[in-house]
């Protein structure tokens, strides 16, 4: 039978490479693997090129991760907020690299690596300094750029239920990139609020289908960035 | 010289111009006050970037949920027939013309309808683009809601964007304190002048030629 549930988030993420990419669910606080983020921490896995929508918050999660040093470039869309701080300042001291992408041509290149497919052409970004040397053609009259996918070796998902075959449902607009980071990423790893046995998930309701997740830890009452914020807690 | 609409009334003047039934994502700041303002007769269903169809106003403090955000990052409701979808889903509605009006803030818009609202390209700035570039390129209607002037009087209406565009020639019309105008193939047009408001305070007030109403 298959099972693909790990005792413990630690050894969930204990192969990470140095050097490694990683995409990091969440847009902002909702759907941020906090407990996996940890875990990576101790770990202490550096050099990482992390994709994500934002930087993240305070000095937990992906801030912290970033705090800690870990990470030698972002790829994001937003890498500042009202909450975030860590990232923009390693930024300007030119101690991390930055990749800024349009939202939607993030989604894209992720979903395009998940899909098998190379390349696409999008509107977005035509006219503007982030189209510039990048290959242009027309369709229909109107201009496009070519934009690649975007892989990663491993993805740090959060959901609120899963089963052992990895078949995934998700809280509300926690949802966001995950489902596309669990088909980029060579190895997923998803932290769960709940695990069900196989069968409990009605086949209808089902987001992400298992076949594009690796390994599945449960992680009851997961803490989440806001609340830390809030606490003004940081990691480690 | 009169003080022109305040923000609340460039909202609901914006609220004006778009039609029942569209779905429509809104922008931070004063397009946000545009749910406020909604025509009565009219439905508009609102879409978030991040992942939702049917998005409702805040909730009240105890009955938030983490996990309900809107693109802004605040915590928003979901309203009865709400859908939610992923972000690949979700820039479809965008790219792929599903979404009907984009109500957008902006520090410049220049008269053949460029957009920079996403940086000021200056070397020490954080750059920070979100989902701009892709509403503007994938919305069939960009209205722009702005001051007409930044705080130190200068114009935000002008001939070319000094700053880095987010997208080329694609708003369509834009709401001000002083007047509605629109995008022509002959450059900025007033639709509509605030009440007590002048042309000429307008065009002075304006860093390109502005067509009066007609």
């Amino acid at each position: 039978m298959i099972n693909k549930t790990y005792p413990s988030v630690a050894e969930a993420v204990a192969d990470i490479p140095d050097g490694a990419t990683v995409m990091v669910g969440g847009f902002g606080a909702s759907g941020s693997p906090i407990e996996l983020l940890h875990a990576l921490i101790d770990h202490g896995a550096s050099d990482l090129t992390v994709i994500n929508n934002n930087t993240g918050n305070g000095e937990v999660g992906l801030a912290a991760l970033i705090g800690n040093g870990q990470v030698k470039k972002m790829i994001c869309s937003f890498p500042r907020s009202s909450q975030s701080r860590v990232f923009p300042k390693l930024y300007r001291e030119g101690r991390i690299e930055l990749e800024i992408v349009p939202q939607g041509t993030l989604a894209e290149r992720i979903r395009s690596a998940g899909a098998g497919i190379p390349a696409f052409y999008t509107p977005t970004s035509v006219g503007t300094v982030l189209a510039e040397n990048k290959e242009m053609r027309e369709f229909d009259g109107r201009n496009y750029v070519l934009e690649p996918w975007l892989k990663a070796d491993f993805a740090l998902i959060k959901c609120e239920v899963a089963d052992p075959l990895g078949n995934l449902t998700y809280n509300k607009t926690a949802r966001n990139f995950s489902p596309l980071m669990c088909m980029a990423a060579k190895t997923t790893i998803v932290q769960t609020g709940k695990l069900v046995a196989r069968g409990d998930i009605d086949p209808e309701h089902v987001v992400t289908p298992g076949i594009f997740v690796n390994r599945i830890v449960e992680v009851t009452d997961p803490v989440h960035e806001d609340t830390l914020i809030a606490a003004e807690r940081s990691y480690p | 010289m009169s003080t022109g609409w305040t923000r609340e009334q460039m909202a609901a003047r914006a609220a004006q111009d778009i039609p029942d039934g569209s779905y429509v994502n809104l922008g931070i700041g004063i397009p946000e006050l545009v749910t406020r303002f909604v025509p009565e007769g009219r439905e508009f269903i609102y879409h978030t970037e991040n992942g939702m169809l049917g998005m409702g106003p805040p909730p009240d403090d105890d009955a938030r949920d983490l996990d309900l955000m809107n693109a802004g990052k605040k915590y928003v409701t979901a309203l009865p027939g709400a859908a939610y979808f992923h972000h690949a889903d979700s820039f479809s509605m965008i790219r792929g013309g599903h979404i009907d009006v984009c109500v957008l803030g902006t520090m410049q818009v220049a008269a053949n309808g460029d957009i920079a609202n996403w940086s000021t390209g200056a070397p020490d700035a954080v750059p920070a683009v979100g989902g701009a570039m892709d509403l503007v390129q994938g919305v069939k209607n960009i209205f722009v809601i702005t001051q007409h002037t930044t705080r130190n009087g200068e114009p935000k209406l002008i001939d070319k964007c000094s700053y880095p565009v987010t997208g080329v020639g694609v708003v369509s019309r834009i709401f001000t304190d002083l007047a509605v105008v629109d995008i022509t193939p002959d450059g900025f047009r007033i639709v509509e002048l605030a009440p007590g408001v002048t042309f000429e305070e307008v065009q002075q007030k304006t860093g390109a030629t502005i067509l009066p109403p007609g």
